[in-house]
């Protein structure tokens, strides 16, 4: 193909950068002074401010929220893969009982609406009196996580040649070791890519977030900021800088760790 | 079986067994419970819990509110899944030939994309507010977007192609790098012209992604709550409700657990459906993949 003028490409990421401004005026917004926040024009402030921060901080629920965020995150993906990556090794190396069957349910699974699940799960944890705990948010999520986890991890395996770990078996190493010291490290990058894109989905979850938690102790950062009170007014500039903390995660993936970020998404629902 | 293959198996489903369990409890179990829920009557604070087969449905049948939802829903998912299409082909199309800055054009437009869908409902209630919000400074307009029967879907709507383009878009752009420059420069020797390119040699290209994106973009939209939920609300008088935040205020809001489970069965219906078309091309594609 015809290499393009330099000026197009600058021209595409100018574009971009508009498509990228509703979050960029939140970003602006959070910076400004309350008393300039409605007194557009000018778009940009006479100074900028760390004030919304500080009231973000001293006296609303998102630094709870953001503990609680990180851990529900963190524990999700480390359940989805403690029981999603040993299920893939099976399904791409082993002969697994009725494993068409079982792969279909788990792909479709990961197409079931949460709107659809909410209500037995309630029950679940009522049941068992995880409600308002992060075991219980845990547990909600692994609903995605896992089937995401072994449908992607297991597509990564099956790339896996079937000499390396005949060979493997043939060294006298088990089952476990070979997915230990073969598997595991040639589809490293693949779980990388999936273990990002679950503390994503994890990070990002409302529905199952704002139905199971009933206080500070297990709400999450998208349930504190849908709740985000105002007194008298909508306090915008707060609202604004409790999102761009919401969105630190979201944001550190998509610029420093893009790469991982892509492959998983691709691999995801695309096939080569 | 030799006793090697029986050791075999019992080593696939040692492996496979503690998911399939948590699975069956996590998604399949809620999925068969919801439909047993959806033929009760239940309500948890007056301690009602009786079995009313079919009437739930029958009720729906003739519910307007249910109809109204409905059609929100569907209105939603079609302009919603069109537009991304469009204008993701549009930007992956344009971020094609990109040499300078591509990680950058990439991060730019993944951003949207990655967000929680409550920042975006909180990031757009702001450019909305109609005394002062960004969109009518810079239109000039003194509308009450979110407020007027008539703009709060569009506006809605608008919301949520910003933050799934991107995901179109993704797939369209990676799709395009792969199509070899060769079939181009075989084009231009044929004295193709640029439209003539792109609807005989793009399209067709594209064409098996774009099915894959349109029917998985449509099952998403059919189950999207978190964003009109926070957004509008359902709102003004009912005209963002869509199936899932009438299921949901029945559900925890008037605490109707049976009767919500019914419109829950009906988002899971319409869902699996798109569903199984989704799978059957997936399917289809690793075939001849």
């Amino acid at each position: 193909m015809r290499r393009r003028p330099l000026a197009a490409d600058v021209a595409v990421l100018a574009l971009l950068t508009l498509y990228a401004v509703p979050f960029l005026w939140q970003l602006l917004t959070s910076f400004k002074p309350e008393a300039e926040l409605l007194r557009v024009p000018p778009l940009w402030p006479s100074r900028l401010t760390l004030e919304h921060y500080g009231v973000v901080f001293a006296q609303s629920a998102m630094p709870r929220a953001l503990a609680n965020s990180l851990a529900v995150g963190v524990l999700t993906t480390l359940l989805g893969c403690a029981l999603g990556v040993p299920a893939a090794y099976a399904m791409a190396t082993l002969r697994v009982p009725g494993a068409g069957a079982l792969m279909l349910g788990i792909v479709a699974s990961t197409a079931f609406p949460q709107i659809a699940t909410v209500s037995p799960l309630y029950l679940v944890m009522r049941g068992l009196g995880l409600r308002d705990t992060w075991a219980a948010l845990v547990l909600a999520d692994a609903s995605f996580a896992l089937p995401f986890v072994i449908w992607l991890m297991t597509r990564f395996m099956r790339e896996i040649p079937r000499e390396l770990s005949e060979a493997a078996a043939l060294d006298g190493a088990g089952r476990w070791l070979t997915l230990l010291k073969i598997h595991l490290p040639l589809t490293a990058p693949g779980l990388a890519s999936v273990a990002l894109l679950t503390f994503l989905f994890a990070w990002n979850e409302f529905l199952f977030a704002f139905t199971f938690t009933a206080t500070e102790a297990s709400r999450t950062v998208p349930v504190a900021l849908a709740l985000f009170p105002g007194v008298f007014e909508v306090p915008w500039g707060d609202i604004a800088a409790a999102s761009i903390l919401a969105s630190v995660p979201p944001v550190l993936i998509v610029v420093l760790l893009q790469r991982w970020l892509v492959r998983g998404l691709l691999a995801g629902s695309l096939t080569e | 079986m030799t006793g090697r293959e029986r050791q075999d198996r019992r080593a696939a489903i040692a492996f496979v067994a503690p998911a399939v369990v948590v699975l069956a409890a996590l998604t399949a179990g809620p999925a068969l419970w919801i439909f047993w829920l959806s033929l009760r009557e239940r309500l948890p604070v007056f301690g009602v819990d009786r079995l009313t087969g079919f009437g739930h449905y029958a009720f729906l049948a003739t519910d307007a509110r249910f109809w109204s939802a409905f059609r929100v829903t569907i209105i939603f998912t079609i302009a919603s899944v069109a537009l991304e299409l469009v204008l993701g082909l549009g930007v992956a199309l344009a971020l094609r030939g990109q040499r300078v800055g591509r990680r950058s054009a990439l991060s730019l437009l993944l951003l949207a994309w990655a967000l929680p869908g409550v920042v975006t409902a909180r990031v757009f209630e702001w450019l909305y507010y109609p005394a002062g919000g960004f969109v009518n400074v810079i239109l000039g307009t003194p509308l009450n977007w979110l407020g007027s029967p008539t703009l709060a879907l569009p506006a809605l709507i608008v919301a949520d192609v910003w933050r799934t383009m991107p995901f179109v878009a993704l797939f369209c752009y990676a799709r395009l790098l792969t199509i070899p420059a060769a079939v181009y420069e075989a084009a231009a020797v044929d004295g193709a012209s640029r439209s003539a390119t792109f609807r005989f040699v793009t399209l067709p290209l594209l064409g098996p992604v774009l099915l894959v994106t349109l029917l998985f973009r449509t099952l998403d939209a059919l189950r999207a709550f978190d964003l009109m939920f926070v957004l509008t609300g359902g709102g003004p008088a009912g005209m963002t409700e869509t199936l899932t935040v009438y299921a949901y205020r029945s559900l925890f809001q008037t605490l109707r657990l049976g009767f919500g489970s019914a419109i829950g069965v009906v988002v899971f219906l319409l869902v699996m459906l798109v569903a199984a078309a989704y799978l059957r091309v997936l399917r289809r594609q690793d075939a001849t993949a």
